[in-house]
């Protein structure tokens, strides 16, 4: 489903990632870890194409078809879906209204019928019941005044209303108490399909306690360094991230 | 600037040669102003006599002022003896003969606000036949407001057919010699609207929807005057959400409202005259006087107004809330693009007792325009316990333009209660990505960011006005962002 050869990435004219290569098929879940700074979040953000990273070289494809030249929208509507570690807020703008419009729009990219008003109701407020999420949340203005977890709780829930075939989900744990964490979980284990790719972006391996990864890798300094299966999550939680950063260097 | 004064002052000549060489009409007048213009405007137009004296009164007091410049708004010297101010009916022979003549862009807005066909000819100005369906909508909707005695009509007909009403309100919000452009509008208006809601009356209908053609060829010297009786209820729409083929350069209009005891004028305005092209050439100068004055116990007058278009837009559609517990409002979304500049806001005149207001205002700027809030509060010692709140907000899009807030606040008497609230904040690129990352193109992205930045503004609006509005800030913005 994603292909990514020798991916080279600056910010401001500074080399972040270096060279990265990764191959994500259908039914697979993917966890990347790595310290901060290693780049994870450059990775999410360039394959959905936030305008700030530039490709320097490498190439990513997707579903067979370049994937670097496409907009941010046409990438979205591709199906490809990005959970925002800080995700914004837009005042004003109803959690609802948004849905709908990012629905329809994603829908249309794919010739697909839009979802008239009442059929959309009913469709989210069954999103809305998984995440134990109250309808009050649809009437919001998108994420302002949300906390923390809210916050991420509503991207779960766009998640599961975009239903993409690759979902690459940045963070989604951090600053999340435990409870929260699980029902998020749920949300996620319930999106795994044969069809769909899954690439999670993590800290720490408690998030993985409960989605569990076929393949994990460890970004460092802009590289992939190791990877490996979930076992390697645990052994980096045991011997934390200085074991590779030393094994590298030898 | 001399350029730009030559540019103007050939815009006006041109006006002048199609007077003398294409047509000459013996009802349009030479250019010029002075004592002989306004008689024969005036004896044209049938007038009583109090009216010509209100109007020479204002000219001479109009001789004796100089055109205000304290604004931020910059513009070239207008040479007011190059204008023809009478100019009657519009002559429909030097406009397009068919929608095939029109500017293609202006189309594709049309189009895409969904106007529909007939009334796409009329705001385009196409010569269309005179006798057809806007004319006998207008009459059918008139007999039916007759019923319950509303009198709604052109200026010049409430002139002929109720002179008593036009004598005891005419000037009474808006003085003669309130300022330049108000005085030199009623020296010489040309029309405009008259509305009158007799006692306990409330307008079954939205006035003026239907009749937003009707009001488009009143020319550059519109006159307004609303009364609500006592206990009435009228809501007011005016202009429309097309942009308008106006040639007009000056617009300087006057607007009065009064509500008696217990009475509620809603006045909305979606103003989407041409704002000159990209590069900052052309556009109207809109610079209007708007006021209303809640004269009655418990009266209540409300002003929403969408700013998107003009080359200048300068106004501050103000309450005088006189009445006891009276209450006056002010929604107002200004957004500039371009070279736009836009100077406006209100004037909220506390008076009588426990009075209340409210201000809202929403200032959007992109490209290289400018736009400035402008606003004051003013607490009379006679206002005890008024209360007014106000929340200014700006939204910078692109880096070369800029917002400016002037809040006048008065206090005279020590129980009111004041708030006032200012935000600036720029669209951001994170805003935009995050929503075309939900697949939403950018121009859609700008318009859902915008619209949310002015829903409060906008759920003023009536209904279908509201739909329009929220599609014209969309368009307005096309092209200003990425």
């Amino acid at each position: 489903m994603l292909k990514i050869k020798k991916l080279n990435v600056a910010v401001n004219g500074q080399a972040i990632l270096k060279g990265i290569n990764l191959s994500v098929n259908a039914g697979e879940v993917h966890a990347i870890m790595g310290p901060n700074g290693s780049g994870k979040s450059t990775l999410s953000k360039v394959l959905a194409g936030h305008p700030a990273y530039e490709v320097q070289s490498g190439a990513v494809t997707y579903q067979g078809d370049d994937l670097l030249p496409l907009p941010p929208e046409k990438r979205a509507q591709a199906g490809i879906f990005l959970s925002f570690q800080y995700p914004v807020e837009i005042p004003g703008v109803t959690n609802i209204n948004f849905l709908k419009a990012a629905v329809n729009s994603v829908r249309k990219g794919q010739g697909i019928k839009p979802l008239d008003a009442i059929d959309f109701l009913s469709f989210i407020r069954e999103k809305c019941k998984l995440l134990d999420m109250d309808e009050s949340f649809l009437y919001r203005s998108i994420n302002e005044g949300f906390s923390g977890g809210e916050k991420k709780r509503n991207e779960i829930l766009q998640l599961l209303a975009l239903e993409p075939h690759l979902a690459i989900l940045d963070e989604t744990d951090s600053g999340l108490d435990i409870d929260a964490l699980q029902v998020i979980a749920r949300g996620i284990n319930s999106m795994r399909a044969s069809t769909r790719a899954i690439i999670l972006v993590t800290h720490y391996q408690r998030l993985l306690d409960y989605i569990e990864p076929d393949f994990v890798h460890v970004l460092v300094n802009g590289q992939i360094v190791r990877s490996g299966d979930k076992t390697l999550a645990h052994e980096l939680e045991k011997k934390g991230y200085g074991w590779l950063l030393e094994s590298e260097q030898l | 600037m001399a350029k730009d004064r030559d540019q103007l002052d050939s815009f006006l000549a041109q006006d002048y040669q199609h007077g003398f060489v294409t047509d000459i009409e013996s009802d349009t007048f030479e250019p010029g102003l002075n004592e002989d213009i306004i008689r024969r405007l005036s004896a044209i137009k049938g007038e009583p006599e109090f009216l010509l004296a209100w109007r020479l009164k204002a000219f001479e007091h109009w001789k004796t002022l100089e055109e205000p410049r304290w604004s931020t708004v910059h513009f070239p010297a207008i040479d007011y003896q190059a204008l023809s101010y009478y100019a009657a009916p519009k002559n429909k022979k030097e406009g397009p003969k068919s929608l095939d003549e029109v500017d293609p862009e202006l189309l594709k807005t049309y189009a895409k606000l969904g106007i529909p066909l007939r009334e796409q000819e009329l705001l385009a100005g196409v010569a269309v036949d005179a006798v057809f369906d806007s004319v006998s909508v207008a009459t059918t909707f008139k007999a039916k407001l007759a019923e319950v005695g509303i009198i709604f009509c052109s200026f010049s007909e409430a002139v002929r057919e109720h002179p008593e009403l036009v004598r005891q309100y005419l000037g009474t919000v808006v003085p003669y010699r309130d300022n330049f452009f108000a005085t030199l509008n009623s020296a010489v208006f040309s029309d405009g609207s008259f509305v009158y809601i007799p006692k306990g009356v409330r307008c079954p209908m939205e006035l003026s929807t239907y009749f937003r053609i009707n009001a488009a060829s009143t020319g550059q010297f519109e006159r307004t005057l609303i009364i609500a009786d006592v206990g009435s209820y009228v809501s007011y729409l005016e202009g429309c959400t097309a942009p308008m083929r106006d040639e007009n350069q000056l617009h300087a209009a006057v607007v009065e409202l009064i509500a008696l005891d217990d009475a509620q004028i809603k006045y909305s305005t979606v103003q989407n005259w041409y704002p000159g092209d990209k590069n900052g050439k052309g556009g109207i100068y809109n610079f209007v006087t708007k006021r209303g004055a809640c004269r009655g116990k418990n009266s209540k007058i409300s002003w929403t107004q969408i700013e998107t278009g003009s080359a200048i837009t300068w106004k501050y559609p103000s309450v005088i809330l006189q009445g006891d517990h009276s209450v006056g409002e002010f929604y107002s979304v200004a957004l500039t693009n371009h070279y736009q500049q836009a100077d406006t806001g209100t004037k909220m005149i506390h008076l009588g007792k426990n009075t209340h207001s409210t201000i809202i205002s929403k200032g959007i700027s992109a490209g290289q325009s400018q736009n400035s809030y402008r606003g004051l509060v003013r607490i009379a010692p006679t206002a005890t316990n008024a209360r007014n709140y106000t929340q200014c907000d700006s939204m910078l899009m692109g880096h070369e333009s800029s917002a400016n807030t002037f809040p006048y606040i008065e206090v005279k008497n020590p129980t009111a209660q004041l708030e006032h609230e200012a935000t600036t904040s720029k669209i951001s690129e994170e805003q935009l990505f995050y929503c075309q990352q939900r697949g939403l193109d950018l121009e859609d992205a700008v318009s859902m960011i915008v619209n949310g930045f002015c829903k409060q503004v906008l759920k003023e609006l009536p209904m279908e006005f509201a739909v329009e509005a929220t599609k014209l800030l969309g368009l307005s913005l096309e092209g200003s962002v990425g």
